[in-house]
C-alpha cells in the first residue's frame, strides 16, 4: 500500500470576486521513504495542495471533491477530531520562513516539547528530553534547547523547525519552500540534512519549491504544477532528461548551468493565468510557443509516456523536435 | 581594462560598527565589541562594467555597497568617484554624487511606496533635485524611464499603484526610478532574489541592456554564483569583510583557486540529475565578525588549513591577468 495517494483532489476558495480553483483535479502517489518534489511558479497551487493534506486550509478554502488516502484512510472524510490525531503524529510540515514560524518569546526547546505534549501522551519533562534528542538528530547542540529564537541564525532556526516536524515520528513530512529564505551554503546543508533524515527514518517527504534546480539531487519523483493542475510527473530523470511538456522544458531552461556555455537562459513570457477564470483548453496555451488550434479549445488529458511518467499536452515532446 | 574609465575606485575601505553594550559592561570597562563589516577592501569598477560581489549572508556585501554610495559612514580608506573623493565633499557635490550613483534594492514589495502612484514614485528623484520645469516634462521623462525598463507602453502603468503589479513589474518600476536621473553607476543589491525563477532572467537581461545602451557601471550584489556568472564581467568573492578572490567571470567559474570559491561552486544547484555529486558543503556558518580569526579568516572552515594559515594573513597573488586570489595554498599551486 502507498503511504499517500491523492485522487482527483479539488480545493477551491470562495472569495468575493468568485471561486478560485487553486487545486483543480490533482492526483499524486508517494511511497514510504520516497521524496516527491512539487514544483511550479507562485500561485500555481503547490501550497494549497499541501495544506489540503493536513486540512489546514483557511476559512475560505474547502476541498470540493477527491480523496486523500494516507495508508488507505481517507483524510477528506475525517472529522476535525480525527484529523487532529493525524496532524503532526502522521503528517507534519516544515513551513516557509522559519524566522517567523517560531514564537519569539518562548524557549525553542519548550516549543518543541509543547508540540509533543499536545500530540502524544507524554509529560513535559519527557518531551524536553525528546527535544534534546531531536536537536542532536538535526546537528544542533542539545544544550541549546533553552535558547530563544533570536539567539539562533536563520539556518539554525530552520534546523529547529525540522526537529519540531520530526517530534512525533511522522510518516510523511511536507516541506513548504524550506530553504527559500536561506543562504546558498545553508540551503545545501538543510537539503543534505533532509536527505539523510528521510533515509534514516524511512519517511515520505514532499518538497514544495519554485526552484527546480534543487530537486535534481534531493528527490526521487517530481510533479510539475501549473495553474492548479499537474502538467507533468515522473521520476527525476524523466523530468530532467525526457520531459514532454513545454512548461517543464521552459522551467528547466530558465536556470543557468555553470557546467555549460555561458548563455542567458530564456524567460517564460507572460504571467500565470487568473484561477477564477482560467483559460479554456490547455491552461498553458497563452504562454506556449507551440500552441495550435486544439490547445485553445480542448483540455489535454494525462498521457502515459512510460511507467510512472505522465504528461498533459496535445503535442507531447514538441520542444524536443518529436 | 586599464584604458577604460574608472567610475568607482575603492581604496582599502573599512567599515566598522560598535556594538552598544549595557551600562554595566561600560562601568567595568569590558572590551568594546566592534563589528568589522568591511575590513580592508580595494576595488575598481569601470565604465560599462558589471562587477558582482558574491558571498554568504553576513559577509559584508551590502555594507560595502552602501559604503560606496556614502549611505553608511566609512571608518577608514576612501571611495573615489571618477577620480574624486566622495566622503568629505560639500553638500552640493554630495547631492550631485547621489544623482549619478543609484541603488536598486532587494525587495520590490517593500521598496515602493504602496500609497504612491507609479508616476509619483518614478518621478520623485526629479522633484527632489528640482530638475523639472513643467508637468509635461515630468510625464515625458517618466514614460521614457518606464519604457527603458521594459514597461511599455508606459501609459498602462503611470497611474497605477504597486499592489496592481507583479513582483517583476515592481522591480522594473524600481529600476525606472533609479535610471531617471541618468546615473553613471548603480548598486543592485540582490535585485532578483525575491522573484520567481521565470521572471528573473527578464530583469537580468534588462540590467545588461542598460549597461550596454548607457555604458553604465554596476555593482551587482548576490549570493548566487551562477547568476553573477551570467551577467558580470568580473566576479569578486567576499568572505567576512574581505575579497578573497577576484577575476573575470568565466575564469572564476572555470578556474577558481580559493577553497571558499570552490566550495561555493560545488554546491550551486544545477538543472541536471546529479546523484553523488562531489559537493563540499561547508560546516557551520560564517564566524562572528567581532572576532575575526587570526591569519586567514577562512581557516575555521577550510579543510586544507595548515600552520601558516593560522598565523599569517594571505595577500593577493596574481594567478593570471586580472585574476587575484588571497590564499597561501592557491599561491603555492603556481
Amino acid at each position: 500500500m502507498e503511504l499517500l495517494q491523492i485522487n482527483n483532489l479539488k480545493t477551491y476558495f470562495e472569495i468575493s470576486a468568485g471561486t478560485v480553483k487553486a487545486v483543480d483535479d490533482v492526483s499524486l502517489t508517494l511511497n514510504y521513504g520516497e521524496s516527491l518534489g512539487l514544483v511550479g511558479e507562485s500561485g500555481c497551487g503547490k501550497t494549497t495542495t499541501a495544506l489540503s493534506i493536513n486540512n489546514l486550509l483557511p476559512d475560505e478554502g474547502r476541498i470540493v471533491s477527491g480523496e486523500i488516502l494516507l495508508e488507505g484512510k481517507n483524510l477528506v472524510e475525517m472529522s476535525d477530531r480525527e484529523i487532529k490525531k493525524i496532524r503532526w503524529n502522521d503528517v507534519s510540515m516544515i513551513f516557509q520562513g522559519a524566522m517567523n514560524a517560531l514564537n519569539p518569546v518562548m524557549k525553542i526547546g519548550d516549543q518543541i516539547a509543547e508540540t509533543i505534549v499536545l500530540h502524544q501522551k507524554s509529560s513535559f519533562r519527557e518531551a524536553l528530553k525528546k527535544a534534546e534528542e531531536l536537536f542532536a538528530l538535526v546537528d544542533l547542540e542539545p544544550k541549546r534547547i533553552s535558547n530563544y529564537p533570536h539567539e539562533f541564525s536563520g539556518g539554525m532556526k530552520q534546523r529547529a523547525m525540522i526537529a519540531m516536524a520530526l517530534a512525533c515520528n511522522p510518516k510523511l513530512v511536507i516541506g513548504d519552500e524550506p530553504t527559500t529564505a536561506l543562504d546558498v551554503m545553508v540551503q545545501a546543508q538543510i537539503l543534505n540534512l533532509l536527505y539523510r533524515l528521510r533515509q534514516e527514518l524511512n519517511m515520505g517527504l514532499i518538497l514544495i519549491t519554485h526552484d527546480l534546480s534543487i530537486l535534481g539531487e534531493t528527490c526521487d519523483k517530481i510533479a510539475v504544477m501549473y495553474a492548479g493542475k499537474i502538467v507533468e510527473s515522473g521520476d527525476v530523470e524523466d523530468i530532467f532528461n525526457r520531459n514532454k511538456h513545454p512548461y517543464t522544458h521552459k522551467l528547466l531552461s530558465s536556470f543557468p548551468n555553470i557546467h555549460r556555455e555561458r548563455i542567458m537562459p530564456e524567460a517564460i513570457e507572460g504571467i500565470p493565468p487568473d484561477l477564477i477564470n482560467p483559460p479554456p483548453g490547455c491552461r498553458f496555451h497563452p504562454r506556449c510557443p507551440y500552441c495550435i488550434e486544439i490547445c485553445r479549445s480542448e483540455e489535454p488529458a494525462m498521457t502515459m509516456e512510460s511507467k510512472g511518467h505522465y504528461y498533459a499536452c496535445h503535442l507531447g515532446g514538441v520542444h524536443n523536435g518529436k | 581594462m586599464e584604458n577604460k574609465n574608472k567610475i568607482i575606485s575603492v581604496k582599502d575601505l573599512k567599515v566598522q560598527f560598535q556594538i552598544k553594550q549595557s551600562f554595566l559592561h561600560e562601568l567595568f570597562a569590558k572590551k568594546q565589541k566592534i563589528v568589522k563589516a568591511v575590513d580592508g577592501i580595494s576595488l575598481d569598477i569601470h565604465q560599462g562594467e558589471i562587477v558582482s560581489l558574491v558571498g554568504e549572508s553576513g559577509s559584508g556585501k551590502t555594507t560595502l555597497g552602501k559604503a560606496i554610495l556614502n549611505l553608511t559612514p566609512i571608518t577608514s580608506g576612501e571611495v573615489l568617484f571618477k577620480g574624486k573623493k566622495v566622503e568629505h565633499t560639500n553638500k552640493r557635490e554630495l547631492k550631485r554624487f547621489r544623482q549619478k550613483a543609484q541603488m536598486i534594492f532587494q525587495d520590490p514589495y517593500q521598496s515602493l511606496d504602496p500609497k504612491s502612484m507609479i508616476i509619483d514614485t518614478v518621478a520623485e528623484p526629479l522633484e527632489v533635485n528640482n530638475l523639472l520645469k513643467t508637468a509635461a516634462e515630468r510625464k515625458e521623462k517618466t514614460v521614457k524611464a518606464l519604457e527603458g525598463s521594459g514597461l511599455a507602453p508606459a501609459e498602462n502603468y503611470l497611474y497605477r499603484y504597486p499592489y496592481e503589479l507583479s513582483g517583476g513589474q515592481r522591480q522594473r518600476v524600481a529600476i525606472a526610478g533609479s535610471i531617471i536621473l541618468d546615473p553613471d553607476f548603480i548598486v543592485a543589491d540582490e535585485p532578483v532574489s525575491m522573484l520567481d525563477v521565470s521572471v528573473r532572467t527578464g530583469i537580468l537581461k534588462l540590467l545588461l541592456e542598460l549597461k550596454n545602451a548607457r555604458n553604465l557601471a554596476f555593482l551587482f550584489i548576490t549570493h548566487d554564483l551562477s547568476l553573477s556568472w551570467l551577467i558580470s564581467d568580473r566576479i569578486a568573492i567576499m568572505y567576512l569583510g574581505k575579497i578573497v578572490e577576484i577575476g573575470p567571470a568565466d575564469e572564476i567559474i572555470k578556474n577558481c583557486r580559493h577553497p571558499y570559491t570552490r566550495a561555493l561552486l560545488s554546491i550551486m544547484p544545477i538543472p541536471e540529475v546529479h546523484r553523488n555529486r562531489n559537493r563540499q558543503v561547508l560546516k557551520g556558518e560564517i564566524p562572528d565578525p567581532t572576532e575575526i580569526p587570526r591569519g586567514c579568516r577562512f581557516n575555521t572552515r577550510c579543510e586544507f588549513a595548515h600552520d601558516r594559515c593560522y598565523n599569517e594573513e594571505p595577500q593577493f597573488t596574481a594567478i593570471s591577468d586580472n585574476h587575484d586570489v588571497a590564499c597561501h595554498l592557491a599561491a603555492k599551486e603556481q
